[in-house]
């Protein structure tokens, strides 16, 4: 484990990198997936259609495929970003479909009363979906959109396919230097375990604190 | 299909105002597809040379062998997480208090790992040590050992749902614990895990691509190759891409109609793990598609 303390100020950064990675997707993505969730409710035809086919789209692809296509198969169309900005990219896309979904499933669980409250008040549907059902959508799924962070937390590994130096490819690159895979990527998992159990506890806590009481 | 959000039919106003987003919307919709084919145009992506070697017998025959390859790795990766995951539910479910903390301990362990990071791990250090084995089994290590935590997790929740009864009336007959377990318990419960492990398997069938990685001859590997060979990497990804959408699309249908005819028939809820996005996809679907029925 010596391999690992000597080293702790790369790993450290290594792990800075992931938790940027992770918390800017995140943000991104639960932005577009709210907005393609309510797409995916909208009466209007093409935008339901254009959030099913998004969602089901790049839902499933594998994120390495995503990446790989993103990163070395769009500079033929001249769209070239550093890796950082390309793994956000492709990271808010990805996870934004994982959002979309649960938002979704939060707006059905709201009750039918309260858009039908709602409209009988005479709001029109961007106002019934922005202040009377995604509010109280929003918290019934925390769970869920915690599940989700914590799937980006590892998801943000395949970032170092596209050599961003984050955790992982701290870990790869430490392996090159000292030959030692045990201690370096059992440090590097420690690192992530030490990402996620946080979170999922912070994710419980917050769950509980704005749950709907009935 | 009328969204589930409008608590009854629209009036003249209404229709006219969707209407008239409907319009809109198309219209930009047209117009990003349009700048799209556009830019793919003038950078001559869309030229017939760069399709080509896609129509070419070999090439495909090159990409499908890699889909085989992932099918093959996933296939035998997800019986052997099975295996192994039945073994740790049990594990965790077991009297014994060793037992329990082992297998918890294996399950947060590894459910919170990277799944990229242990396929380095397999590829990178086994070796080191003296562990050859052909590149495909080095892969499969790498599954088995995370699906196992989660499928353990899963199939841990399945027998939990289970009504206490079932356990109450077996023991009351005299089964001992692992009788009603394995005879009463885990065929029931069997049924309610189905749509969980299909979905798992859809993850399962996405993270084969990780075999990229440590030079596992897989689908992504092949196509990237074949894309720097011919100079089309654009197109070769993007038919690669068409395949895992085909092949996922299927299995997550199949995910969903069983986890929806499951709610109806068994009542059971769906069975959701912390940290597994697919799984919790698949429940979330099949609860809108729940709502959206019961109207």
């Amino acid at each position: 484990m010596g391999i690992v303390l000597d080293n702790a100020d790369q790993y450290l950064a290594g792990m800075a990198i992931t938790v940027a990675l992770t918390l800017l997707s995140f943000s991104a993505a639960l932005v577009i997936g709210t907005v393609v969730a309510a797409c995916r409710v909208s009466p209007v035809l093409p935008l339901r259609t254009a959030g099913t086919f998004w969602v089901e789209i790049v839902r499933n692809t594998p994120l390495t495929v995503l990446m790989v296509l993103f990163f070395f198969g769009f500079t033929k169309v001249d769209i070239q970003y550093s890796a950082f900005t390309s793994a956000v990219i492709v990271l808010s896309a990805y996870t934004s479909t994982f959002v979309a979904e649960t938002v979704r499933s939060g707006i059905n669980a709201v009750a039918k009363g309260q858009a039908e409250a709602a409209r009988s008040l005479g709001l029109t549907f961007p106002q019934v979906l922005g202040r009377v059902v995604l509010p109280q959508a929003f918290r019934t799924v925390v769970g869920p959109l915690g599940s989700v962070f914590i799937a980006l937390i590892k998801n943000s590994s395949i970032a170092s396919i596209i050599s961003v130096v984050e955790l992982t490819e701290v870990a790869d690159r430490l392996n090159n230097e000292t030959a030692r895979p045990v201690a370096v990527f059992l440090g590097a998992g420690m690192a992530y375990l030490l990402l996620t159990l946080p979170s999922g506890f912070f994710v419980g806590v917050l769950e509980r604190r704005v749950a709907i009481k009935r | 299909m009328t969204a589930p959000m409008l608590a009854d039919a629209l009036g003249p106003r209404g229709r006219r105002r969707v209407r008239l987003v409907s319009v809109a919307a198309g219209a930009l919709i047209a117009a990003v597809l349009f700048v799209v084919m556009r830019r793919l145009t003038d950078k001559g992506q869309l030229d017939a040379s760069r399709w080509e070697p896609l129509t070419q017998g070999s090439v495909i025959r090159f990409l499908l062998n890699g889909l085989l390859a992932t099918l093959q790795v996933a296939a035998v990766a997800m019986v052997l997480a099975m295996v192994v995951g039945m073994v740790l539910a049990l594990g965790r479910l077991a009297r014994a208090p060793a037992i329990r903390l082992v297998a918890g301990a294996y399950v947060e362990f590894f459910r919170g790992f990277p799944l990229l990071l242990l396929v380095l791990f397999a590829g990178l250090a086994l070796p080191k040590y003296g562990v050859t084995l052909p590149v495909f089994w080095y892969l499969v290590l790498a599954l088995v050992v995370y699906n196992s935590a989660i499928l353990g997790e899963i199939f841990r929740a399945g027998i939990l749902s289970l009504d206490k009864g079932q356990t109450e009336a077996a023991h009351a007959l005299g089964f001992s614990y692992w009788q009603a377990m394995l005879i009463v318990v885990v065929p029931q419960a069997a049924r309610r895990m189905v749509p969980a492990i299909v979905s798992q398997l859809v993850t399962l069938l996405k993270d084969t691509s990780l075999g990229f990685v440590i030079a596992y001859p897989e689908l992504l590997r092949r196509a990237r190759n074949t894309g720097e060979f011919f100079q089309n990497p654009l197109q070769t990804l993007f038919f690669a891409a068409l395949l895992y959408i085909a092949v996922n699309l299927v299995l997550s249908r199949v995910a969903r109609r069983l986890e929806v005819r499951q709610r109806r028939r068994y009542g059971a809820g769906a069975i959701t793990v912390a940290g597994a996005e697919d799984l919790t996809m698949t429940a979330v679907q099949a609860e809108a598609a729940d709502q959206g029925g019961r109207e």
